[in-house]
């Protein structure tokens, strides 16, 4: 039993079937790839999960609870923190502001009023904030203002404010899309870092492969919104469907 | 001081002190000069000055913070303006308990309104806020003729009930009052030339904003704050953060829905009278202006734009053809006549096209608004000293 | 029956202009994502635009008449307008007449070129700027041109009167009395609307433009130079919006706020009929004009008083809430 079940999620666009009949389970602890070519139904799988889309049938269920039906703030409450294509931060805001909010939705909740106190005076939130930002690295850009970063920078802040929740299961979206190789290389340290040191399951939609060998432990491979098949990246690699269907070689 | 930072603490003190002596600031001509029309240093005007000053706090509380454009806020000013009223008419001229009930009631209309409104974003929200300031408008205007007394506006009456006033046999109409102290009542300091006014009524209202800015410090510097700019930054990641926006922006209306219920007591206790024009949408769009002309989303943006807008409107709309031709007397009539022809269209009556002029040119070139601008003249000069060798002081963020 | 047919039409001619209004700021919406608070102050522009026609044509010189003498025994002053004098009291006449269709013509050029200026000027540098600075910077510039208006014309309404042979009224079939003025007002409306989408829908550019309005970015990648056909769309939605006004003013006397009147329920109508929507912002101007209509009726303001009033308001509030998009509105446009 993984702690992501899905069972026979079926979604349609209009005519379009984008997802059939798709069975997907998540262990815990691992590092889990979901892979397929263009239009193969990541993207829609993905935002089923988080609550921007529902399924038409078919059940997702999280850490024994379901997770359809919940609001995308509610689904987060649960545990599923999410990691966009391009980098989603608050581009307004200094980059120990964009750790705070994290820090103070783990600890109080979807809806507060703090309206009076001044948020420097929340020690707890500002030392878990600092803390966080130093196992980044970060520490040094805290007064920053985070839309004048890098992109890397950005991916690493945004990775950091998923992880200042305390998640068990960690989704990104294509984290390295659009990144120079240097970038990508960083990213693909840091996730094998967190995997390794920290108590949490990931679950990664890529394009890249050169990063899903590199990080996964375990590769469903979607073609045509269903699940073609699902095994280990060795036996991944020397599969001839998953070759057709990726690659458009006939084997 | 207060619990704020040193910095917000010296802005706070600095807005206390122009506002407490703004009696001596604003009227620094001799009041036999002929400049003595630029003097500002009058009641009525200082009250409208800090009133819409608060009016406009609030305002930049909810759009400063949040990004959301309201252009219906005057209803809830007119509401509070109405509430007021009715309670100078029913319980007593004190203005304690008509200035708790216009705010009390102009939040439970805010909380109502943005309830229906937040359901929708941007644009949307912007055509529904200003649908429903209509709406009120126009029922305050016609149906609602028994609590607004329509077009004539609602005025108080000598048989009015007063429950916890003493019984009127004056004949003329009481005068509104915080527990005795009349708010018309003034002390003239006449100093050689000059004579400077220090009224009751604007002394209350002026304490009123310093409290009214006082608390937007707070909630500026709030986690409550800095969620509602997180609101305006990205609203998907903070979804996507286990934080649900919607609260947080309805509480922000509410809020600033409350200031302006403020701004319509204190409107209504200087001078209690209340008609359904103070709801049309032109007054809602008024506000927008001051904020945006100060600077949206700082600190002391919207009461500058406040005082600004306000002082235009009294002091330039008097600047008529015979002011102008009397300043521009020495040169020759050609000359004269043309100068008074040129600025003629931009003054008096037609304040209000540099009032426009103006906004765009803010809008597009400088949309921080003058603090903005005050910010780059800052900077230019520090650069300046910078190469002088001096100590180069670092760029604060906005304020 | 011929009640209910009275009001429907009654409904019409606030419904063509609204609809007329609502097409521009749906065209401008559409092709250029700006949302443009001086909408109405084009439209108000266009009815000045007759008030300029006919005082132009009014344009008269002095003579004195000795064979006639006034009250006091001087002789007369008679002022004889220009045209009359050119074209012979007859022909000359009629011209004064017609002043406000002849202002159509005057108008469609001006209100084109006040476009192009507006958007080369002003709005070009705003597109890649939010909405809500495009909605502070047009509120600007409405309070702007109403005041030159104002400063040129004065605040109260002048009169442009229908010719005279298009003023009375006609009895329709059903017995329906009924001003002729605003028959031909609707017709009018109906031609422009017509030729509005015939011109999106059978040219090339009106091809190009709409592809724009779907996906301006790869429309821009075809190598097309879009943006210059958005600055001709600017100016053909102005001008459509002036020849609402040119035409109104006989329905209304031309005052410098009109403008402002018209754009909130212009806004309230383009959202109804759906964003970036044309067929639903002509569908919902219409409906509005009727529905406000029927809600003036005594019936409806003895049984709801103030309904009238408020009818469009409550409409729009219900429709944004139960179908976000509107009437006919399209996925994905400003949400």
């Amino acid at each position: 039993m993984g702690i992501l079940e899905v069972k026979g999620v079926n979604k349609r666009f209009g005519g379009l079937q984008a997802l059939g009949d798709v069975n997907l389970s998540v262990k815990e602890n691992s590092v889990h790839a979901i892979i397929g070519p263009n239009g193969a139904g990541k993207s829609t799988l993905l935002n089923c999960l988080v609550g921007k889309l529902i399924p038409d049938t078919g059940s997702v269920m999280f850490d024994g609870q379901s997770v359809l039906g919940r609001k995308p703030h509610e689904i987060n409450q649960m545990g599923i923190s999410r990691v966009f294509q391009t980098p989603e931060i608050f581009g307004d805001l200094t980059v120990m502001e964009n750790m705070m909010i994290p820090c103070f939705a783990s600890r109080d909740g979807a809806f507060r009023m703090h309206a009076v106190e001044n948020m420097m005076a929340e020690k707890d939130i500002v030392e878990r904030a600092e803390k966080m930002l130093e196992d980044m690295n970060m520490a040094d850009k805290r007064h920053m203002h985070s839309a004048s970063m890098s992109r890397g920078d950005k991916r690493r802040l945004e990775i950091g404010m998923c992880l200042a929740q305390e998640p068990k299961l960690l989704l990104l979206d294509e984290p390295t899309a659009g990144m120079a190789r240097a970038d990508t290389n960083n990213t693909i340290d840091l996730l094998k870092q967190i995997s390794d040191e920290r108590d949490i399951t990931i679950a990664i939609i890529e394009h890249d492969m050169h990063v899903v060998f590199s990080l996964a432990n375990r590769i469903t491979v979607l073609a045509q919104g269903t699940p073609l098949v699902e095994d280990d990246p060795e036996n991944i690699k020397g599969n001839p469907k998953v070759r057709e269907a990726y690659l458009g070689e006939t084997a | 001081m207060f619990g704020l930072n040193k910095k917000d603490s010296a802005l706070l003190l600095l807005v206390a002190i122009l506002t407490m002596l703004a009696p001596f600031i604003l009227n620094p001509f001799p009041s036999d000069s002929g400049l003595a029309q630029f003097n500002a240093g009058y009641p009525d005007l200082m009250q409208r000055f800090v009133i819409f000053g608060i009016f406009a706090i609030g305002f930049n509380i909810l759009f400063g913070l949040t990004g959301y454009l309201s252009f219906g806020h005057a209803a809830f000013l007119g509401v509070g303006s109405y509430s007021a009223v009715w309670m100078f008419k029913l319980l007593s001229m004190n203005i304690i308990p008509a200035i708790v009930l216009s705010v009390a009631i102009a939040g439970l209309f805010a909380l109502v309104i943005g309830y229906v409104s937040l359901r929708r974003t941007g644009i949307y929200f912007s055509i529904l806020t200003l649908a429903f300031a209509q709406m009120s408008f126009a029922l305050a205007y016609s149906v609602l003729t028994p609590i607004t007394n329509g077009e004539t506006g609602l005025q108080l009456s000598l048989d009015d009930p007063r429950i916890l006033d003493s019984a009127n046999t004056s004949g003329s109409l009481p005068v509104t009052s915080l527990f005795g102290l009349e708010m018309r009542s003034s002390f003239d300091l006449v100093v050689g030339p000059w004579s400077f006014t220090f009224s009751v009524g604007y002394y209350i209202c002026a304490i009123a904003m310093l409290l009214a800015f006082y608390l937007s410090i707070r909630i500026f510097r709030s986690p409550f704050g800095m969620m509602l700019r997180a609101i305006k930054s990205n609203q998907q990641r903070l979804n996507y953060t286990g934080l649900n926006p919607k609260p947080y922006t309805l509480a922000a209306f509410v809020i600033s829905g409350m200031y302006a219920g403020l701004a319509g007591g204190l409107l209504a206790s200087m001078d209690p009278l209340a008609g359904a024009e103070r709801m049309q949408w032109t007054a809602s769009g008024e506000v927008v202006l001051m904020t945006i002309l100060g600077g949206v989303g700082t600190l002391i943006g919207p009461v500058l734009g406040a005082g600004l807008i306000k002082y235009f409107e009294n002091i330039f709309s008097k600047i008529n053809d015979t002011v102008l031709h009397g300043w521009f007397g020495i040169l020759p009539d050609g000359i004269e006549d043309f100068l008074v022809s040129i600025i003629h269209p931009f003054v008096g009556k037609g304040w209000h096209l540099t009032l426009g002029i103006i906004f765009m040119l803010v809008v597009t070139f400088l949309p921080g608004g003058l603090v903005e601008g005050g910010q780059r003249i800052a900077r230019l000069f520090r650069s300046k000293k910078k190469t002088d060798g001096a100590d180069a002081a670092k760029t604060e963020p906005a304020e | 029956m011929d009640a209910i047919i009275l009001q429907i039409l009654n409904g019409l001619d606030k419904g063509s202009a609204y609809a007329l209004i609502a097409l521009g700021l749906t065209l401008i919406f559409g092709t250029l994502g700006v949302v443009n608070f001086a909408h109405g102050a084009l439209f108000m522009i266009g009815a000045f635009c007759a008030v300029f026609v006919q005082r132009l044509l009014n344009l008269s010189f002095e003579t004195v008449d000795p064979s006639k003498t006034d009250f006091l025994g001087q002789p007369l002053k008679v002022k004889t307008p220009y045209v009359e004098s050119w074209f012979g009291p007859d022909v000359g006449a009629t011209i004064i007449d017609w002043s406000v269709p002849l202002a159509v013509l005057f108008c469609i050029p001006v209100m084109v070129l006040i476009g192009f200026v507006m958007e080369r000027g002003l709005i070009k540098h705003f597109y890649k700027r939010e909405h809500a600075d495009q909605i502070l910077v047009t509120f600007g510039l409405a309070i702007v041109l109403q005041e030159v208006i104002k400063a040129f014309y004065g605040a109260n309404p002048i009169q442009t009167p229908a010719p005279e042979t298009l003023s009375g009224v006609a009895t329709l079939a059903g017995g329906i009395v009924y001003p002729v003025w605003r028959i031909v007002y609707f017709c009018f409306a109906a031609v422009i609307i017509g030729g509005v989408f015939a011109f999106l829908q059978f040219t090339t550019f009106g091809m190009v433009v709409r592809a724009g309005m779907a996906d301006r970015e790869t429309v821009g990648l075809l190598g097309i130079n879009i943006d210059r056909r958005f600055t001709v769309m600017f100016g053909i939605a102005a001008a459509v919006a002036g020849l609402a006004g040119v035409m109104y003013g006989p329905i209304n006397a031309p005052n410098y706020h009109m403008g402002m009147d018209f754009l909130v329920l212009s806004f309230v109508v383009v959202v109804v009929g759906g964003m970036g929507s044309l067929p639903g912002a002509v569908a919902a101007g219409f409906l509005l004009g009727i529905l406000e209509s029927f809600a003036s009726t005594t019936w409806a303001t003895t049984t709801i008083p103030g309904i009238n009033q408020i009818i469009i308001y409550l409409v729009a509030i219900i429709i944004l809430l139960t179908r976000p998009r509107g009437l006919l509105g399209k996925k994905g446009v400003m949400e």
